[in-house]
């Protein structure tokens, strides 16, 4: 099937490339990157990789409009949105009074009427001020209109912490939406997942909470022909395995992907072979490959930025131990950000969210290695 | 859309151009049409300024609009600023006054438009003295008051209006009645309103889209839906259009244009808003009306989509019907204002308030309405007074909060039904035995749908988990699979009437 790409990248050692704002470790210079790869490939920001998709969206489909604050005129808040006015007019890119009660409300009558909006939120913190319209109004009318009305709309955004923005900017909300049924929640790491989720979440005809994370907007990695093309899509409710190993599954999204790839590689050297997952998708969960995972190498560490209860690991924790019980040989460690509202100040901020140090004691601690559990560590 | 460049925010001195040049070709009604933009040139435009006003004051304001300019004023109609002040003063001949007269009649344009100054320190009362006028056609006893009425309804649309209201409200006691049996769960009924349910859909077209609050079942059944239709969908049964979905009352009709009732206050106005843009887009000759109650202007999305669909241009109708009451909550406390007209001129709406309880006043207003909508592509309000004669809903009991005789006045004098009912049989289009020929039938379908209703099966198991999403999901599929084989298993646990 073109355009969607395989699960594996057999024996890649993941993106080198991605420097990951302040807490950088060395960077190894591009080509080792690109070794892996049979030709020489472009890189791409995640910033580009969003643009370009709503581009090529919104050229294929006449139906499709962006809306939000400071989308059209400023270029977007984040720069995502560049260009789009210029190219498709005030039409179609919708600069919005500040009310996102309002406009995301607009956004789900304009879906119920066959367009295809996508609202942006300048960072989900803002979109509880608009929640009921997500899941009151665009979650649950098809079920409620038996079918008649669906909502084909996507609410994209920032989500979850970025650095030094403070409580009200900070929060995640992949436990929040992944809970609702009648939603889809994404959430892209790399270039490639912006891509092609992004044109899936458009062309899909329910409602998609899509999750991005401001830092890693300026992250580049390399993106193949195959992800270039306009017709580039990526399954919904498939993860995706960065990286094989057999001693030690790490499932993340987002950002914290980056980071279990920095740890698996710490791992590596003392003799540990973690699989790094990259979940895509919390809603519909990919279960089946966490599953299949577990029962390979029999531990399982879960991270995310989000609040520890009711969170993602939680989800899969439960997950795997009601298909998978038999197949533990640890208690399953959660990795999650700290129980407290962001602070700001930059010392306790580095404490309140996982660091790479945080998931490599944690993969020691399944594997019965020697690695006291710190107070930091939730 | 360019209102919002005037936010603060870094613009380069090149997209600060490319805006003015922008701005001046998109005709924006807030910007004054200049005759030049130079300010250089109303120096010398001796034409315009008036050959006695002095040279020196006209250069000083030059110079002091050039310093502004070279501040980097991202404000760029305040450029402007200082001609406006220039242009104003031109009438002031004598300056005998020195510089009192010459600020009197002052102008400054601001973001946003030309506002004049006063030297009087007064407040806009919040209050108007005289309240806002209520539009009507027909007196309390169904005499038309203006002997020049131009567009009264024709003999077919007036009688079909009446067996409306009276299906509405036979079709309401029985249904009020069922509930108190036990037969349904829930019920709420549209006493006392029934002329804004016919009349404002008698006056709408099938192509206008309309988001309703509750209280308007009148307008599905204007456009076809069956008392059949009603009660299979107030006791979930399979025959409903819902799949069993809703509770009571949340009807809806795709092929009616009529969407389905959505429990949250207001949610339905900005989604009004975002249909009519989407109407506007399609360019289709037809607008989308939005029915909600005085209390649910209170609500924060009233205020967005208000906003919004004055400044969008969306060719949508807001209709609040102002009963006096949100559940216990009379208007006294839910808001301060003259009613919900005034917050429509307050957006930049053209507002209406009108006699909710004559028929022909509410015709005509919904009419006019929906065309100038329409033709000139913006937002309109209408504010129909009316009382609540109902409860709230089945789960109410307003005599616990109101006086009973309060409610009974308005049941019996200002009946809407009764009022047009006089001026029908006034119009010798109506008699007695119609009358109740009419009531005769309205019950006896009432009844039938009701025992027909009961007899109908329930919905499939399958529909509990069908249309989460358009596509059924595996996850699903495999919990009904579990969820049957577990009925199987212990039948004793689950009620027969699944399958």
């Amino acid at each position: 099937m073109l355009g969607i790409l395989r699960q594996k990248v057999g024996g890649a050692t993941g993106l080198s490339s991605q420097g990951l704002g302040n807490h950088m470790l060395r960077l190894r210079p591009v080509t080792s990157a690109l070794r892996n790869y049979s030709s020489a490939t472009k890189e791409m920001t995640v910033r580009d990789a969003l643009n370009s998709a709503l581009d090529e969206e919104m050229a294929a489909d006449p139906n499709v409009f962006v809306m939000g604050e400071e989308v059209g005129e400023y270029q977007g808040a984040y720069k995502i949105t560049k260009g789009l006015l210029d190219k498709y007019g005030p039409e179609r890119v919708v600069d919005t009074p500040i009310t996102e009660a309002g406009f995301a409300g607009i956004g789900v009558g304009a879906a119920y009427h066959g367009l295809r909006p996508v609202i942006e939120f300048m960072t989900f913190n803002f979109s509880m001020q608009a929640i009921d319209h997500i899941i009151n109004s665009a979650a649950k009318s098809n079920y409620m209109s038996a079918g008649k009305i669906n909502v084909p709309i996507v609410f994209r955004g920032p989500n979850g912490p970025a650095a030094g923005v403070g409580a009200q900017h900070s929060q995640c909300y992949g436990g929040w939406y992944g809970s609702v049924p009648g939603l889809k929640v994404l959430v892209p790491y790399s270039s490639e997942d912006a891509r092609g989720l992004l044109k899936s979440a458009i062309r899909d005809p329910d409602p998609v909470v899509f999750l991005e994370n401001e830092l890693l907007y300026g992250e580049s990695f390399p993106v193949s022909a195959e992800v270039l093309d306009s017709s580039f899509c990526l399954p919904i409710g498939k993860a995706k395995i960065e990286r094989e190993g057999k001693d030690v599954t790490i499932t993340a999204f987002s950002k914290m992907v980056g980071y279990a790839l920095k740890a698996a590689e710490i791992l590596e050297k003392e003799g540990i072979n973690a699989e790094v997952i990259n979940l895509r998708s919390i809603r519909p969960l990919d279960r089946a490959t966490i599953n299949a995972s577990v029962r390979k190498t029999n531990r399982l560490v879960t991270v995310e930025e989000g609040f520890p209860q009711h969170g993602i690991g939680a989800e899969i924790c439960a997950s795997v131990v009601e298909d998978s019980f038999g197949y533990l040989d640890a208690p399953v460690e959660r990795i999650a950000g700290a129980d407290v509202p962001t602070p700001y100040a930059a010392n306790l901020e580095r404490m309140a969210f996982p660091q790479i140090e945080d998931i490599v004691r944690a993969a020691k601690r399944v594997c019965y290695r020697s690695a006291p559990i710190s107070a930091t560590a939730s | 859309m360019s209102l919002w460049l005037t936010k603060t925010r870094t613009i380069g001195g090149y997209n600060l151009i490319k805006k003015i040049i922008c701005n001046n070709i998109r005709l924006n009604p807030y910007q004054p049409t200049a005759s030049s933009s130079s300010p250089f040139h109303s120096l010398l435009d001796n034409s315009s300024n008036g050959n006695s006003v002095n040279f020196v004051s006209r250069y000083l304001n030059l110079c002091r609009s050039s310093y502004t300019a070279a501040l980097g004023d991202r404000n760029y109609s305040s450029l402007r600023a200082g001609e406006q002040i220039l242009s104003s003063s031109e009438e002031e001949e004598d300056d005998d006054h020195g510089e009192y007269s010459f600020e009197e009649n002052q102008v400054m344009d601001f973001p946003g438009g030309k506002i004049g100054y006063t030297s009087n320190l007064n407040f806009l009362p919040g209050s108007p003295e005289k309240r806002v006028q209520c539009y009507r056609v027909l007196d309390e006893n169904g005499f038309t008051i203006s002997s020049n009425i131009s567009k009264l309804v024709s003999k077919e649309l007036a009688l079909k209006m009446y067996s409306g209201m009276v299906t509405l409200n036979t079709m309401d006691k029985f249904f009020y009645e069922a509930q108190r049996q036990g037969r349904l769960s829930f019920y709420l009924t549209s006493f006392g309103e029934e002329a804004i349910n016919l009349a404002s859909a008698a006056a709408l077209s099938f192509d206008d889209i309309v988001l309703a609050q509750y209280r308007e079942p009148g307008i599905l059944l204007w456009r076809g839906f069956t008392m059949q239709d009603f009660a299979n969908q107030c006791l979930g049964n399979n025959a409903g259009h819902g799949k069993g979905r809703q509770m009571p009352i949340h009807y809806g009709s795709k092929n009616l244009n009529f969407i389905t009732i959505s429990s949250p206050l207001t949610t339905q106005l900005p989604q009004a808003v975002g249909m009519a843009y989407s109407l506007k887009m399609d360019k289709k000759d037809s607008c989308v009306v939005a029915f909600f109650g005085d209390g649910s202007a209170s609500e924060g999305d009233f205020h967005a989509a208000l906003n919004f669909a004055a400044v969008m241009d969306a060719p949508v109708v807001f209709f609040c019907r102002n009963n006096g009451w949100a559940i216990s909550t009379p208007v006294t406390e839910q808001f301060r204002s003259d009613g919900i007209v005034v917050k429509g001129q307050a957006y930049g709406i053209p507002s209406i308030r009108v006699d909710g309880n004559d028929a022909l006043a509410v015709y005509n207003a919904v009419r006019s309405a929906r065309e100038k909508a329409i033709s000139e592509q913006r937002p309109i309000l209408i504010e129909a007074m009316t009382y609540r004669v109902s409860h709230h809903s089945t789960s109410d009991d307003s005599t616990k909060y109101r006086p009973i005789d309060e409610i009974e006045h308005w049941k019996t004098t200002h009946s809407p039904i009764t009022r047009l009912r006089k001026w029908v049989e006034r119009k010798g289009w109506w008699s007695d035995k119609e009358e109740s020929m009419l009531h005769v039938e309205a019950k006896k379908q009432v009844k039938q749908a009701i025992d027909e209703a009961e007899k109908e099966e329930m919905p499939p198991l399958r529909d509990m988990f069908t249309d989460v999403y358009e596509e059924l999901p595996s996850n699903l599929k495999e919990q009904e699979t579990v969820l049957r084989e577990t009925i199987q298993r212990h039948p004793k646990d689950f009620p027969n009437n699944i399958y």
